[in-house]
């Protein structure tokens, strides 16, 4: 059996606990460069708000609706996060983290009322972090999450489905007549791994609600479509396909890109760019103890805008496999003065680690070359420097301590976020905490 | 057995194992500490105050209306979430879309929040009207300019 826990809109969820003034009203959260709406609350959807709605769009309803748009405090959705992660693990014995907000639980050997159980899980994240959520519960983990969607529509749209499945809904624990009706409510794009492109398709085939595609004859589906979805229909029918993964494996690739606040066209801050790119990339290298033998730099101008079109890459072999900072922010700075052209307007640019491998299996190589003549910008063992600098900037705040090429830090550096609208960070800046008033 | 070989030939070995006493523990050139027995860990603030880290939160305190409780402009509350919230706690609580924090007083159904400074009003919600706890508060951190 699984569980799925999810937060209801939640980047919004995260800011109305430090700012109650907010609740009841439409408000919405904008991904970085406070670019488009990447949550909206209730009200906010009420209001005709898509997911992704880009922001000149809708900022017009700042005044006419009393819209609240907030920029991203992903410093602050995250430590929400770890704490709502560490209370839904109490559910069951092992747990899956999906995403920021969502988590699967295991719930194998957990006996008594789930739904009971569930609820007390749930009151418990509500009171301890302010934080709803819904939990779905079912035999496989296609079915959980389309439980945790059931939960959480029968919630928010009274009437779509039987109230009682509201909030914590336990498919398994449905007659199987109830649970046709329930799937034959559900258009068949809201199963989990069933995009928009294979909701057209099933739809052109005659396949238009759940219960539909559970009724299929799961090699049909794996000839006209994929293994995966054949999975997918297995899971629906109620067969475990896809496992609980409770101790992912290191990334293959790690990325660091960003887009720019404003366009730039100079070589200089690019390069302050991603030389702090190649910095942010080592520290999650380092945290997973890898080493990286590639290194990709890229920038692009902006498809949107008017003007001519660039988009350049280039990948820099390292001399060796290294997870040290200023190994790779040489190799990004040497990628981007190799591949810069001047007279474009580029809006974004990001630095990838690629072929990684493991950090205590190490290739050595013959040092042929006599000491003498060694060229001083062959890095040295500094594995010792970089524990201490992620050290420190682990006490003192991330980028205390980096490479002199990524620049000054803070507000005036040229190609930084936009973030208008940015609430304090509550949680981890003594300076940011809330206020009470005595 | 032989030490200096004497032959170009190999010579087996009739090796008997040698049994030897190991003694326990290590063996230092100084005394062993008589305080190794009683090692424990330092007193730790975070362990000491708080008991929920889930539902813990630091607020700064803004205003003077707490004064008598013990708490003063500038200092740091610790707030738990996950405690209960009863008669006599100090509390953080939503009033007017603001955090406030005050004491709080419940008897027979009725609830209101006293302040700990008799130059400052009570708030007592009006009929109808309930005011929400937000959580409550377990120590007040002061801190010294050194």
């Amino acid at each position: 059996m699984y569980a799925l826990v999810d937060g209801n809109n939640f980047y919004v969820s995260c800011e109305r606990v430090f700012r109650p003034s907010l609740a009841g009203r439409p408000v919405i959260v904008l991904s970085n460069n406070d670019g488009c709406a990447i949550a909206r609350s209730n009200e906010a959807k009420a209001l005709g708000i898509q997911m992704g709605a880009p922001w000149f769009k809708i900022r017009h309803l700042e005044q006419e609706a009393g819209l609240v748009a907030l920029s991203a405090n992903f410093t602050l959705y995250g430590d929400m996060s770890d704490r709502m992660m560490s209370l839904a693990a109490g559910l069951g014995p092992s747990q899956e983290i999906y995403s920021i907000d969502e988590s699967f639980v295991g719930l194998q050997g957990v006996r008594g009322d789930l739904v009971g159980r569930a609820h007390k899980i749930r009151s418990r994240i509500l009171q301890w972090t302010g934080i709803p959520t819904c939990i779905g519960i079912a035999t496989t983990k296609t079915l959980a999450k389309l439980a945790n969607h059931i939960g959480k529509t029968a919630e928010r749209k009274p009437g779509s489905y039987p109230q009682e499945l509201a909030q914590v809904c336990n498919l398994a624990a449905l007659p199987a007549q109830d649970l046709d009706d329930v799937l034959a409510t559900t258009g068949v794009g809201e199963v989990w791994g069933v995009g928009p492109r294979i909701t057209k398709q099933l739809q052109e085939g005659g396949i238009k609600t759940v219960l539909d595609l559970a009724r299929m004859d799961p090699a049909t589906i794996r000839r006209g479509w994929s293994v995966t979805l054949e999975k997918t229909v297995r899971e629906l029918q109620g067969l475990p396909c896809i496992e609980l993964d409770d101790a992912p494996g290191p990334k293959q690739q790690i990325a660091c890109t960003r887009s720019f606040g404003k366009p730039m066209h100079e070589l200089g801050p690019l390069v302050e760019a991603v030389s702090e790119f190649a910095g942010r990339a080592a520290e999650k290298l380092r945290k997973q103890h890898c080493l990286a033998t590639e290194l990709l730099v890229f920038m692009h101008t902006s498809p949107y805008r008017p003007g001519a079109q660039c988009s350049r890459s280039v990948v820099v072999p390292l001399r060796r496999p290294t997870d040290d900072t200023l190994a790779l922010a040489q190799a990004a700075a040497d990628g981007m003065r190799y591949m810069y052209v001047p007279g474009f307007r580029f809006i974004k640019a990001g630095v990838m680690l690629l072929d990684l491998q493991p950090a205590n299996i190490l290739q050595r190589e013959l040092d042929l070359e006599p000491a003498a003549f060694e060229d001083p910008s062959t890095p040295r063992d500094r594995s010792m420097l970089m524990t201490a600098m992620d050290a420190i900037n682990g006490r003192y705040g991330k980028g205390t301590v980096h490479s002199a090429a990524t620049g000054q830090p803070g507000p005036k550096r040229e190609w930084g976020m936009k973030q208008g609208r940015r609430t304090p960070q509550y949680t981890t800046r003594l300076e940011d905490v809330p206020v009470a008033r005595a | 057995m032989n030490s200096i070989c004497t032959s170009s030939v190999p010579q087996p070995l009739a090796a008997t194992p040698l049994v030897l006493p190991m003694s326990e523990g290590h063996v230092r050139a100084g005394f062993p500490s008589p305080a190794e027995d009683f090692a424990v860990n330092r007193l730790d603030l975070t362990q000491i105050l708080i008991t929920h880290p889930q539902a813990t939160f630091l607020l700064r305190v803004a205003g003077a209306s707490m004064r008598e409780a013990g708490i003063d402009d500038g200092d740091t509350l610790v707030v738990d979430r996950a405690i209960k919230p009863r008669h006599g706690h100090i509390v953080v609580a939503v009033v007017d879309g603001e955090f406030t924090v005050k004491t709080l007083h419940q008897r027979a159904g009725r609830m209101r929040l006293k302040a700990a400074n008799p130059t400052f009003p009570d708030i007592v919600p009006k009929d109808g009207q309930t005011v929400e706890v937000w959580g409550v508060v377990s120590s007040c951190i002061k801190r010294f300019t050194i």
